[in-house]
């Protein structure tokens, strides 16, 4: 009967939201969709563009123009990581027994990977503000490297001090450059440094600096959920 | 048409939450629905002459790009999507931990 009932009712909401799609400015249809009337045309405009000095749009936005925003949303991930510490926190932990006996090929050529993919996350962090990726990306491929090592060796347990150490420096910094910011320029998280030209590895000012901060700090996040989910309370 | 679909998976999430009793099934659940409101706001921005708005050395003259607003706001939603599902997980694991299920019913019975 709820089965029904919310079967009804849900494909009524559905259906609502469909109708509402009447082709406006706001809606406008699927495909056509015109930039001029929007504020992303100021986002793509040349002297903008040059202004910023980040050829990735998208990484000018989440870093240059919404940089608060970004500050809050690694906030977020921060309190989630924390709830998630704070839920397992045990007074004796170990971590979860793997159900096979890893071999050699497996432990060594887990920690061949991790090297390889250490690399591709720093390329992507990196040249967040050129090409498609940046902190977010990148952070999670570590993390995913972390727990990699994590299932491939019974043995294994990361440094979890380093990664809440890293995770502080890294959150400190982000607002410690936000307000140079203030003090150099205008207002907080302002680009105090030349922005360069565009297109090259040093260019686009605080952006890439900000952006390596970000990655350190969600990697070592995530990688900090992932020991907490792989450990339990010791039973003795 | 990538929004009715969209619309399609943000109901089904919808009524997956309403429906299951099982914390695991509501957690995907909300992932479905997750994943049908980002494309829905990516495809809010697509142009289908459009493309990706990253600036390359070539002449950009007549070129179109696709909005790069509503893909910054998607990237900040997956972020905090990863955060919550990573707290519900947590939630789940320590319900199973005390009640061994991960059904809510058979919870309320025990307690």
């Amino acid at each position: 009967m709820k089965k029904l009932f919310g079967l009804i009712l849900f494909m009524g909401l559905g259906v609502l939201i469909i109708l509402a799609l009447n082709n406006t400015i706001s809606f406008p249809k699927f495909g056509s969709v015109d930039l001029s009337d929007r504020v992303a045309d100021a986002y793509l405009d040349n002297d903008n563009v040059s202004e910023v000095g980040s050829a990735n749009i998208v990484t000018a936005i989440v870093v240059g123009y919404r940089g608060f925003d970004t500050l809050g949303e690694v906030t977020v991930l921060f309190i989630s990581a924390l709830g998630v510490a704070f839920l397992f926190s045990f007074k004796k932990e170990k971590r979860l027994d793997l159900k096979f006996k890893p071999n050699f090929m497996l432990k060594h050529g887990s920690k061949l990977l991790f090297g390889i993919m250490l690399v591709v996350s720093l390329y992507i962090i990196t040249h967040g503000h050129l090409t498609p990726g940046g902190g977010f990306p990148g952070g999670a491929i570590i993390a995913s490297g972390v727990l990699l090592l994590y299932l491939a060796d019974d043995k294994f347990r990361s440094n979890i001090k380093g990664f809440k150490v890293l995770e502080g420096v890294a959150g400190s910094l982000f607002v410690i450059i936000g307000l140079l910011g203030l003090i150099l320029a205008t207002s907080f998280l302002e680009n105090f440094i030349a922005s360069g030209t565009v297109g090259q590895l040093l260019s686009a000012g605080i952006i890439p600096i900000i952006y390596v901060l970000i990655g350190l700090k969600v990697g070592s996040e995530i990688a900090s959920v992932v020991d907490n989910f792989l450990t339990e309370e010791e039973s003795a | 048409m990538i929004q009715y679909a969209a619309i399609l998976l943000f109901v089904l999430g919808l009524y997956g939450i309403f429906i299951s009793t099982n914390t695991i099934k509501m957690l995907v659940s909300l992932n479905i629905l997750e994943i049908g409101l980002n494309i829905f706001i990516i495809s809010i921005g697509f142009n289908y002459q459009g493309i990706a708005p990253i600036l390359s050395s070539v002449s950009d003259t007549g070129l179109i790009y696709v909005d790069p607003l509503p893909q910054a706001l998607v990237l900040t939603a997956i972020v905090i999507g990863v955060g919550t599902t990573a707290l519900g997980l947590a939630f789940a694991k320590s319900i199973y931990q005390k009640y061994q299920s991960f059904d809510l019913n058979d919870m309320e019975e025990s307690l």
